[in-house]
């Protein structure tokens, strides 16, 4: 072949070696650094138990925002890593939810733990089963087919009503002890805890995921799925293993709500307030980066609940206008925000 | 046995014929060049070839192995690849990751769920070769979209060559790359490993007649002409359609 360029190396063979072990060096440096832990990231963590201190009579409250931030967890696995939009995510929640609620009441099982795991197999097959199915759809196709399965199971357990207990739901549940031992108070300091240490788990578990080599393919998914495929990348079996998983991991939520509310009712279901509403967590928390799942979902339930006291129907103009603004304002969340913020602290006090 | 084979290949989008019973060969080792006007069908044939689509009749074959039902992905693992005319990359990812994920993908290391990516070693030793091969290796940490447009053209062919294919296609690789740097590109695709076929789409004449060995004219989805570089240049047919003036100059210039 012609060339002026015959002192450089030829395409695939390794170049000079003192450099370019240096640069090696380097990049396995740069990839290995993406999943150390940062001190910030205890920030969190610590926020949680000194809530638990500080807010001793909001304990049953804020194992409700810790279940969330879970579920919200959950879908930024597919949101934010992989890139899929979806509307009906509250399905696997609901599924969660009532695999330990018709556990408890119809075979007599109520170990909580256990119940997690059950609720974790149910949904995460659930996940395969309909993600095999819609996952080959992209943008407002699978939007509204995922919202319209999600209210066709809702729809599908109003109809087996003395099963599920319709929208009254089935009161009452009653579940064993935590290992036994920890039985439940009436302040939820128990199941507090219990919530926040399967959250941290779970949470571990998920970091570790997005910052495989399986995760740097759902971010190459996300961001040219074209590529992805001309590269020889299984797409659909690597959107439904995410899948699964991020069902799954649904499906825990849901039963921790079961299990910290003792109730179980089809509104576990609804659109609005799980499917929309773990979204809008993910989108003012910033998605696919962890912690803004926790950060969205803390906002969204605290902002919920104070609003709420103010004006019991207007509530949702202010987590709309939060929205908007964050929208407007932070594209990548608040969680971003707040990065920033501290880059700027560092920069400023290096001067 | 050729590496790439083309067999009566044909294509309709409803009543527009794309692809007109093309018939095409690429051996071990083969510098191809795919020319012909704008719409003639050329990309449309690279995404016939790779499986983008599913042809309407004929057949791919990789080294005698009929290839036409199977996946675009299985046929990348078998060992065809492909750069896009317009970039196609991960570009919120950095340059490195960009490789991480062809080797990782070819490797199958990509599978793994449980392990951390800086883990691999092997993926991001071979990633950083092909980089510094192509002299990428300083922009490694980048990210795809903080590059002057040259040097993503540069990771788009980087992308392709560490599939390790055994055929490849490259579309215009120099498109979009203003003249003055277009010859970085051009120097890399002269250095390609002389094992892989190589099918080039590209529109300047020049780059053309010094790559490749043969060339195939292909006007309106059907080959009008295949033959030895030298013999296309010459032919009265091909000027007509395509060369037109720039042949003309070319020999006057000659003259």
């Amino acid at each position: 072949m012609a060339g002026n360029s015959s002192e450089l190396p030829a395409a695939g063979m390794p170049g000079k070696s003192g450099q370019a072990a240096a640069m090696r060096a380097r990049a396995v440096a740069y990839l290995a650094n993406r999943q150390r832990f940062r001190l910030i990231e205890g920030l969190p963590w610590a926020l949680a138990i000194a809530a638990y201190f500080a807010f001793p009579d909001r304990m049953t409250f804020g194992s409700q925002i810790l279940l969330m931030v879970l579920f919200a967890l959950s879908l930024d696995l597919i949101l934010g890593y992989a890139g899929i939009v979806t509307l009906g995510h509250a399905a696997f929640f609901g599924i969660g939810a009532y695999t330990v609620g018709l556990m408890a009441s119809r075979l007599g099982w109520n170990e909580p733990i256990s119940g997690l795991f059950a609720a974790a197999a149910v949904a995460g097959f659930a996940g395969v089963a309909s993600g095999a199915l819609l996952l080959r759809y992209r943008g407002l196709t699978l939007l509204v087919l995922t919202m319209a399965t999600t209210i066709m199971l809702q729809e599908f357990g109003n109809l087996y009503h003395d099963l599920t207990g319709g929208y009254d739901g089935i009161p009452g549940l009653e579940f064993a002890p935590l290992f036994g031992r920890f039985d439940y108070d009436l302040y939820g300091h128990t199941i507090y805890l219990y919530a926040l240490g399967v959250l941290f788990v779970m949470f571990m578990a998920v970091r570790r995921i997005v910052h495989s080599p399986f995760g740097a393919a759902l971010a190459g998914i996300r961001e040219n799925v074209a590529r992805m495929h001309a590269i020889g990348s299984p797409v659909h079996g690597r959107l439904l293993t995410a899948y699964a998983i991020s069902a799954a991991i649904a499906g825990v939520a849901g039963a921790l709500f079961t299990e910290t509310n003792a109730v179980v009712t089809l509104g576990v279901f609804d659109f609005d307030t799980y499917s929309a509403a773990v979204l809008v967590m993910l989108i003012l928390g910033g998605a696919g980066r962890l912690y803004g799942a926790f950060a969205g979902a803390v906002i969204y339930m605290v902002l919920q609940d104070y609003l709420a006291k103010l004006s019991p129907s207007f509530w949702q103009f202010g987590v709309g206008l939060l929205l908007v603004l964050t929208v407007l304002f932070a594209r990548n969340g608040l969680i971003d925000l707040f990065d920033r913020f501290i880059a700027l602290l560092k920069r400023t006090a290096r001067r | 046995m050729s590496a790439l084979g083309i067999r009566s290949l044909n294509k309709n989008f409803g009543a527009l014929r794309v692809a007109r019973d093309v018939n095409l060969s690429l051996e071990r080792g083969a510098r191809h060049a795919l020319i012909g006007p704008n719409g003639a069908g050329k990309t449309t044939l690279v995404n016939l070839i790779t499986g983008v689509f599913k042809p309407s009749s004929g057949g791919v074959f990789l080294d005698g192995e009929n290839i036409t039902a199977l996946s675009q992905a299985a046929r990348s693992r078998r060992g065809i690849a492909r750069t896009f005319q317009i970039n196609q990359l991960f570009r919120g990812l950095t340059v490195l990751e960009n490789l991480y994920l062809s080797v990782g993908e070819r490797t199958r290391a990509c599978g793994r769920l449980w392990r951390a990516a800086g883990a691999e070693r092997a993926v991001i030793e071979e990633a950083m070769e092909h980089l510094d091969a192509l002299q990428l290796a300083d922009d490694a940490l980048k990210k795809v979209r903080e590059l002057p447009y040259g040097r993503q053209r540069l990771v788009e062919i980087a992308i392709a060559i560490a599939q390790r294919p055994k055929v490849l296609l490259l579309d215009e690789p120099a498109a979009g790359v203003p003249s003055s740097e277009s010859h970085l590109i051009l120097d890399v695709v002269d250095r390609l490993d002389p094992d892989i076929a190589i099918l080039i789409i590209e529109h300047d004449m020049d780059v053309v007649f010094r790559f490749a060995k043969r060339i195939s004219v292909l006007v309106a989805g059907a080959v009008l002409l295949e033959g030895e570089a030298g013999d296309i240049l010459t032919d009265e047919r091909v000027r007509a359609v395509y060369l037109g003036e720039e042949a003309a100059d070319r020999e006057a210039r000659r003259g």
